[in-house]
């Protein structure tokens, strides 16, 4: 196989981003994707079928036939699980990879988030450390990430949001009711609401129109090619070069090695189960924190008999997503217009600065919600069937909101990826085990979150409150996986540089979720995307200097 | 044609051909029997069921369900999502639904149904003397709050299948003539079109 400059595996938020840099600053691309490119068209709308309810499968892959994990839950209970099952922690298998179906929030993290250690001190415990990064050096790429990705939002009610250059490239959705009600008593309560930032057209913008504010929009793939993604954005840009070519089907097997310990490409299975090698001068992996670790831990040789960048048995630790917590409030006026996406008020006054509390996070109001998704949302006290639960449903469908919000999680080196010894995947390879649980003190945390969020609900005018979030039993990934290849200074205790580039081996490189140091209090979607511009501009500086030619 | 398929082609956009399992279940009144025998036959054949299975809905029957399974199952979706001024389960085609799930996604709850099935018709005959379809609405009530607790296992699956049927998409065959939208008031077909823009033609890619 023609050998070629770069060949990254994923083409989610951060490989499409890496696709579309290296190939336009002339680098030959190739970009392997597991999963297929779905297109606008291939939004079935299906209520139970999607990548948020899965109860029938996941829309968008992977497939519950030969792609199984192993879950180590907090009990010490072991059992392999199907990409449809919640313990699963998915994201997603297609071109886009979460960001084709995502609900599209996409936040800056606030400066502090690159700071946490120096900011808290590390619990007890804990593997809280700060960023190699600043965010005054991510701002520029931040900033990139909102104008070719294509943002829409407003931070000009809130003081809570760090330095930026200029707006957003899009206004923010017209509010819907929830926004209508929950603004004025979150002012009364001395907050800051603002309009979610989401990788949603809410005017014509790069080509496409606008959000047409249907209900099937958070989990689903848009139907009108509104929300931005990388499927739609930067991957399509990559092969306008002429110099990327994306294989979809293909699934990973290892980063290759010579003798000398550089990687001379990937192994992986075609669209025909047929092992393929694709050389390559540098290897990126992009497959999220998950599976990316899982591939660095696959890729066994000589040098490195423990896996890829793995010599202090760094990989696959720190796996952290986000532990939501809040509230359903009820009223006795309607609430809900059904008007997607849902989702359109925040505020960030609680992701710092409460004494006692390492961190904290944002609270918004939930995206739309389909039917199905009401029915464990009952009022307290309403039986779970029977003609009381269909009225209530009737009831309370339209006479609800929810605020929640991803509180920002302690890491723990416990919480970890490793490969199971003896369950394989369809191609024969090991999978993922996903062992160990969240920080005790994130759920100090998320247990405040949920009264704050129970207060605003109360004072808009909630007549009966319900809290959530309590203390789940098992590690937190899903579509907000990260950490698995940290990102530091110290070879010791991370496994990329500050540019994404292995400590051990500098031909390889990590750009996703998985180099997150600490996650944020918000959705990392915009994060990833901006830490894969930022060290794109270093690879493609390196390239133009150096070279990593052998 | 289903208000699904009227709702995305006035938006000029084409989805391809439903499946063959995704097609709107007939009324159950068109349907030719199929004997639970023939069916595990035809499951045999593994990869051409869903070929096959389109035969089975163009008559009769169900595609896992016995007749009597079916009976008892009935009263259980209509205890759990009773008639009122809006359909039961079952007059919202639920059964349907799972039945359907049965032969496919739901392939690996068939012990649990089958087991958890027998073990309320038992408890039925033992509490009222018959089976769960002869009771009243109020004496299923009183069965399934006992089975809830006895076979709480079982119980949950038939629950949520039943709220998934009632509540989710027409296309699987339950919510027919999307009777749980109507009464939530949710649009039937979906309003498009509310951003403050049109969307051009041209625009769409």
């Amino acid at each position: 196989m023609k050998r070629v400059n770069a060949v990254i595996v994923g083409a989610g938020a951060g490989g499409g981003i890496v696709a579309k840099q290296l190939a336009t600053a002339g680098l030959s691309v190739v970009l392997l994707e597991r999963g297929p490119w779905y297109t606008a068209a291939d939004c079935r709308k299906d209520d139970l079928r999607n990548q948020r309810t899965t109860v029938l499968g996941n829309a968008f892959g992977p497939e519950d036939e030969g792609n199984p994990r192993v879950l180590y839950d907090a009990g010490g209970q072991m059992r392999t699980v199907l990409p449809s099952e919640g313990s699963y922690q998915n994201n997603a298998a297609c071109v886009g990879g979460g960001t084709l179906s995502y609900g599209a929030m996409a936040w800056r993290y606030l400066p502090q988030d690159f700071r946490m250690r120096s900011t808290y001190g590390a619990p007890a415990g804990s593997s809280l450390e700060d960023w190699p990064i600043s965010y005054d050096e991510l701002e520029p790429f931040y900033d990139q990430a909102e104008y070719e990705i294509g943002i829409s939002g407003d931070y000009s009610g809130t003081p809570f949001h760090g330095p930026r250059k200029r707006p957003l490239p899009m206004p923010p959705l017209p509010p819907n009711r929830e926004f209508e009600i929950l603004s004025p008593a979150a002012k009364r309560l001395g907050l800051h609401p603002f309009h979610i930032p989401m990788a949603r057209n809410s005017v014509p913008y790069n080509g496409r129109g606008p959000c047409m504010r249907c209900r099937w929009c958070v989990g689903f793939a848009c139907e009108v090619d509104a929300k931005n993604g990388s499927q739609n954005t930067v991957i399509p840009a990559a092969l306008a070069t002429g110099n990327c070519e994306l294989r979809t089907g293909c699934m990973a097997k290892e980063v290759t090695v010579d003798d000398r310990g550089r990687a001379t490409g990937v192994a992986y299975f075609d669209a025909g189960n047929r092992l393929q090698t694709q050389p390559a001068d540098i290897v990126i992996v992009s497959a999220c924190a998950i599976e990316s670790a899982r591939l660095l831990l696959n890729s066994r040789s000589k040098l490195f008999p423990n896996g890829l960048g793995n010599r202090y048995d760094q990989v696959g630790r720190h796996l952290q997503g986000h532990h939501y917590t809040g509230a359903i409030g009820f009223f006795d006026f309607a609430t809900y217009d059904d008007v997607g996406p849902g989702a359109s008020i925040a505020v960030s006054d609680y992701n710092h600065g409460t004494p006692g509390l390492s961190g904290g996070g944002a609270l918004c109001n939930e995206f739309i919600r389909l039917p199905i998704q009401m029915v464990e949302r009952m009022p307290p006290g309403t039986p779970r069937w029977g003609l009381a639960h269909k009225q209530a449903m009737r009831k309370f469908y339209r006479q609800n909101i929810a605020v929640m919000g991803p509180t920002q999680q302690i890491p723990s080196a416990d919480a970890r990826v490793t490969l199971d010894p003896s369950v394989k995947d369809k191609w024969g390879m090991p999978v993922a085990r996903i062992s160990g649980n969240v920080h005790p003190h994130t759920f100090e945390i998320g247990e405040v979150q949920s009264h704050r969020a129970e207060a605003w609900l109360k004072e808009a005018g909630a007549i009966a409150t319900s809290r959530f979030g309590g203390k789940p039993t098992m590690v937190s990934g899903g579509q907000h996986q990260a950490g698995t290849c940290r990102m530091g200074n110290d070879p010791r205790g991370s496994v990329v540089n500050r540019n994404c580039q292995l400590h051990d081996v500098d031909n390889v490189f990590v750009i996703d979720s998985s180099v997150h140091v600490t996650n944020g209090g918000f959705n990392p979607a915009l994060t990833i995307m901006a830490v894969a511009y930022f060290a794109s501009a270093e690879l493609v500086r390196n390239w133009k200097g150096t070279g990593f030619r052998s | 044609m289903s208000g699904d398929r009227v709702a995305t082609i006035l938006m000029g956009v084409i989805l391809p051909p439903c499946r063959q399992g995704e097609k709107r279940m007939p009324s159950s009144g068109q349907e030719k029997n199929l004997s639970r025998r023939s069916f595990v036959a035809l499951s045999a054949l593994g990869t051409t069921l869903p070929v096959i299975g389109c035969k089975i809905h163009a008559g009769e029957g169900w595609e896992f369900l016995s007749d009597a399974q079916a009976r008892t199952l009935k009263a259980v979706c209509d205890a759990i999502v009773p008639a009122d001024d809006y359909p039961s389960a079952s007059q919202a085609g639920v059964l349907v639904y799972i039945d359907r799930q049965l032969a496919r996604h739901y392939r690996r709850h068939r012990d649990a149904y089958r087991d958890g099935l027998l073990a309320l018709d038992d408890l039925s005959r033992q509490r009222f003397g018959g089976d769960p379809a002869s009771l009243t609405p109020q004496q299923m009530v009183q069965l399934l709050t006992e089975f809830q607790h006895s076979h709480r296992k079982q119980f949950d699956l038939f629950r949520s299948h039943t709220l998934e049927g009632y509540y989710g998409p027409p296309r699987h065959g339950g919510n027919r003539d999307a009777a749980s939208w109507r009464m939530l008031g949710v649009d039937e077909p979906p309003l498009r079109g509310r951003a403050q823009y049109d969307l051009k033609k041209d625009t769409a890619s």
